[in-house]
This record gives structure tokens, sequence and C-alpha cells, in this order.
């Protein structure tokens, strides 16, 4: 497809989604009618700049189901994600709007060389979370045979690869170091097993991480990325020539912008990655802040595709950390601490990396009136806060209890976070 | 029955000192410590001259710390003293939460708690177990 011909279809299907949303979701009717925007005034993808954008901030202000677009007799299944304090963000999805997602993530997988020959094992956690399911839906829209093994019991995960002969694996990047190193551990080599191809995403992940995981698990490892507020993974992918990830955009129409004027800048420039569904029924979004950090690139790539393409993802313009690939804000940990009046209102976040996989501490200081002569009754105010904490971000932290008065108190937000890990 | 101090402790090298250091400057003498630890940090248990002062001065210095009312039974110096005393309270299954023994002039002296203060009492009583307050702890000592 040409250029001219993606840039008519995003117009066309922009005008269509606005009209869509200005008619089904008061949020967006409000916003556009105080802009003195009508539907009819989208007319190319050009007039995108006129909309007003979308925040996670909205998403958690119209809990649970505010933003969308179709009846709920219409939806056929939700995803949650965290949101930065306490309510998850609920993304209800159409029939149609698992069909596109299948479609984009079965388009991911051919640009890794997956065909329906391929055993396909799916790492993700299955789940609340898009990229179980997301992943898994593609590999059978392809026709892929797909092992939906998911997360944990690795030592079985790897029996499976080698006696299944699996040949493609999507999972995070830190879990497929740790799929190695348990790998070695059971004495099975690269040799024994056929895997050549590896989709990874959900985390920030570096050029040396690629090298490793590929010498380690002898594939060829891809970047794949997606995130659950604008459909879950297949937002965008790499072929094979791993120059930056071909965004699906005749459905997620990006945008980079400075994330403190909200301006565009230029191609090639790093900003603020903004994207507006194109085609969704559920819960279309316009002008999505995504908080990610990256540069886009125009220009035709030498695998022949025409579209966009965006780098790896530099960092966030917000204090929000992927933790094995679950988002974590600062603020849902201090929301939990603040509702445990066994401690201070003062805590730390250390992340570690341990066996490749990211481990959470959280340090909190115990209030001196909660002091008592007996360790158990210490050893279940941890578990306590452990388990509020579990519920609230779906990932296990270890609890650290400190005395009163440990931590510094007149520092900045940013040295509640310590990040050991080596990005 | 004795006040016990009771701190928590960061398992890292100069935490214990900093107790014990803030003791010594308040002229607050230890009669007997333990300390019970987890991988991260402990309390350290505390029976010292003065209690309520200590427990002042640690607050003071931004430490966690409470005091509680412990058992303390003082036993004569001879084998198998000790065994005699449990064995009343196992008798009447009433169970040792935790313990610590140390010699104090001459005599063994028992710190416990038990998961059964009011039964303990009267176990003690009805035992002629020889429990000893703060003030004949002085004396000990």
């Amino acid at each position: 497809m040409s250029r001219d011909e993606m840039r008519e279809l995003q117009g066309r299907r922009l005008h269509k989604v606005v009209d869509y949303v200005y008619h089904n979701v008061p949020f967006y009717r409000n916003k556009l009618q105080q802009m003195g925007l009508e539907p009819d005034d989208i007319k190319t993808i050009d007039d995108i700049r006129l909309l007003p954008f979308t925040t996670k901030q909205d998403l958690r202000d119209n809990y649970p189901y505010g933003l969308q677009a179709a009846p709920q007799s219409e939806i056929v299944r939700v995803h949650a994600s965290s949101g930065t304090t306490g309510n998850p963000t609920i993304v209800g999805y159409t029939h149609k709007d698992i069909g596109v997602w299948s479609e984009c993530m079965a388009r991911c997988l051919t640009a890794y060389g997956i065909t329906r020959a391929d055993t396909f094992s799916v790492a993700y956690g299955y789940g609340l979370f898009t990229g179980g399911l997301g992943a898994h839906y593609g590999v059978e829209n392809l026709g892929a045979t797909a092992v939906p093994a998911s997360t944990g019991n690795t030592e079985k995960h790897v029996r499976l690869i080698r006696d299944l002969g699996i040949t493609g694996l999507a999972c995070t990047p830190s879990y497929a170091l740790h799929l190695a190193e348990t790998m070695e551990k059971m004495g099975v080599t690269k040799d024994d097993i056929r895997l050549r191809v590896g989709a990874f995403g959900a985390e920030p992940w570096t050029e040396d991480m690629r090298c490793e995981i590929e010498s380690r698990l002898g594939l060829q490892g891809y970047n794949l990325y997606g995130l659950s507020e604008i459909m879950g993974p297949c937002v965008s992918y790499e072929c094979q020539c791993k120059h930056g990830s071909h965004i699906c955009e005749d459905h997620f129409f990006p945008e980079i912008i400075n994330p403190d004027t909200l301006e565009p800048v230029p191609m090639g420039t790093v900003g603020e990655l903004v994207f507006t569904t194109l085609t969704k029924e559920g819960m279309p979004l316009l002008r999505y802040r995504t908080r990610d950090l990256c540069t886009l690139m125009e220009g035709e790539c030498e695998c022949g595709r025409t579209a966009v393409r965006m780098g790896r993802i530099l960092g966030r313009s917000d204090d929000m950390l992927i933790i094995r690939g679950i988002n974590v804000f600062p603020s849902q940990v201090e929301s939990v601490i603040l509702s445990t009046e066994e401690f201070e209102p003062h805590y730390q976040l250390v992340i570690d990396r341990v066996d490749n996989l990211d481990r959470l501490t959280v340090r909190v200081e115990l209030r001196n009136e909660f002091m008592t002569d007996l360790l158990p009754d210490l050893a279940a105010l941890e578990r306590k806060l452990s388990e509020k904490l579990k519920s609230v971000l779906s990932i296990r932290a270890k609890v650290q209890l400190l005395p009163q008065g440990t931590l510094e108190r007149s520092q900045g937000k940013s040295k509640r976070v310590i990040d050991n890990r080596k990005l | 029955m004795i006040h016990q101090l009771s701190v928590f402790i960061e398992n890292k090298s100069g935490a214990l000192l900093q107790i014990l250091s803030l003791l010594k400057e308040a002229g607050i003498q230890l009669v007997a410590t333990n300390i019970v630890d987890t991988m991260d940090y402990g309390i350290c248990r505390i029976i010292a001259t003065r209690p309520r002062l200590a427990l002042t001065i640690l607050q003071e210095a931004g430490m966690s710390a409470n005091l509680n009312e412990v058992f303390a039974i003082q036993l004569d110096n001879r084998p198998g003293s000790a065994a005699d005393a449990i064995a009343a309270f196992a008798q009447e299954g009433v169970g040792i939460i935790y313990l610590y023994s140390f010699l104090l002039g001459g005599k063994g002296v028992l710190i416990f708690r038990t998961d059964n203060t009011e039964r303990a009492q009267q176990i003690i009583a009805e035992n002629h177990l020889q429990a000893i307050d703060e003030e004949q702890l002085q004396e000990l000592a």
C-alpha cells in the first residue's frame, strides 16, 4: 500500500471513529463540544491534531466503563491493567475487536517468519493481562499450533519445548533469559531444541539482552509492542530486518509529541508516543498518551513494508515501572501503605533482577506503637502488607520492615524508587 | 512480673551498638538481653534497670521500641531446676512462647512469656515457683 493510500484510509477511519465516539461516549462528546468541534471537522488524518488527548487519568476518572462506546451486550471480553492509584483500567472488546487483534497479532507472527507449520508457545501470563490471550489468539488465527504455557512451571515448559519441537515463543525478555537458565540447569542444550523465533515484549529490553537471548536459546528475537488501553500485544512488531518496529497503523495511528508542550516533534526525534485507535469498537481512544518515550521512523524498510516504524522504548514520561512485564506505579504502593495503620507513610521501592527475574522489595517503616516483643506478629504484618500489595499490583512484592524514622524524609520522589536492574 | 523492652533492630552492623550506647549514656544497666532474628531484622529484648526511662530514651532517638510484662522466675543453682519449673507448665498445657535465662548473684533466672498469662500465674503459685519482681531483681544484681 502506498503512503497516500494509507493516509487516505487513515483519514476515512479517523472521521468514522470520531463520529462514533461523539455519538456514543459522553466524555468525548463533551470534550469535542467544549473545543467547538464536530465530527465533520475531521476530514483527513492531518486533522487529528485538532483532537483532544486522552490520558490514563481520564481512564481512571471514568472507571470502569465510562469510556466504553459499545453497548455492554456487544462486549465479549474485558482485560484490566493497573491504574495509578487503586482502580485498574478496564478495557472491553467487541467480537470485531478480538478479530482485529488476532489479525494484527498474526501479522506480527508472519513478519517474524512463523507459519501454519510452527508450534508456538505463549509464555505471557494468561488472565486479565493482555499478553497471554492476545498472543494466543494471534497464533490460532495464523493457523500455527498454540501451546498456552503461560508463566511459571518453567521446567515443564522446557520439557515441552524439547518434546513438542516448539519453534516459536512469546514472553518477556527477562523470562526468556530465565528459561535459558532453567534449560541449562536441566542439562538441555540449544541443540536439543528447535526454537527459532522469539517474540519479546511487555518490558523494556536492550540490544545486549537480545544478543544474549539469541545465543543462549538459539533463536532470532524480535520486539513485540502493545498496550492494553490500545489493544494489547500486536500494536507494533519488528520484521526480520530488526530495524524498528512496524506499527499496524491502519488500526493504530501513531504520533510523537513533546510531553511538556504536547506539540508534535519531528520524525527521528525522541518524544512521547501517542496512539489513536482507528477501528476499535469496544473502547476507542483518541490520541491516547502512552507515556512511552521513543522515536518514529518513516520510509520503506528493507523488507518492503512501508508502515511507520517506532524505535526501542527509551523510557517513560511518568514514574511508571515495568516489573515482570506488569505496570507498577509508586502511587499504588503508596495508597496501600496509607491504608494500613501499622506503617508510616514513608516507603521505598527497590527493584532487583535476580536470576533474570525482576524482584520488587517494598521497604516500609513500622510505627512505634505497633512494636511488639513477638516475632510472629511482625511476620504477620509483613504478610498482611504483602498480600494487599499483591492484590493491588498483581505481582508479588517482598516487604521489608524498618524501624520508624529510617528512611530519609526530605527527598523528592525519585529516591522512593531504587532500580538496580541494568537495562 | 517484670518489664521487658523490645526494640526493633535492623540487620546491619552497628544497629545493636546504637541501642546499647544510648542506654549506656543514660547510665542504664543491662541485666539480660536476647535477640531473635529473621533474615532482614530482629527484635532485641532487654531486661534493664529503669525500663521506663530506657523506653523513653530509645523512642526519642527514633527507635521502634515497646515495653511489656514477662515472667521472671528465680531458680536454685542446681542441675534440673529449669526442667522442673518448665515441667509444671507443660503438664498444664501452657505453652512457652519464648524464654531466655541467665545467672545473677549466684541464682538462675528464667525470663519467659506464655500463651496464657492468667493460668501461668496460677501454676507459679500452685507449684511454689519463685516469681520475682523488678525490686527483687535489682537486689539480686
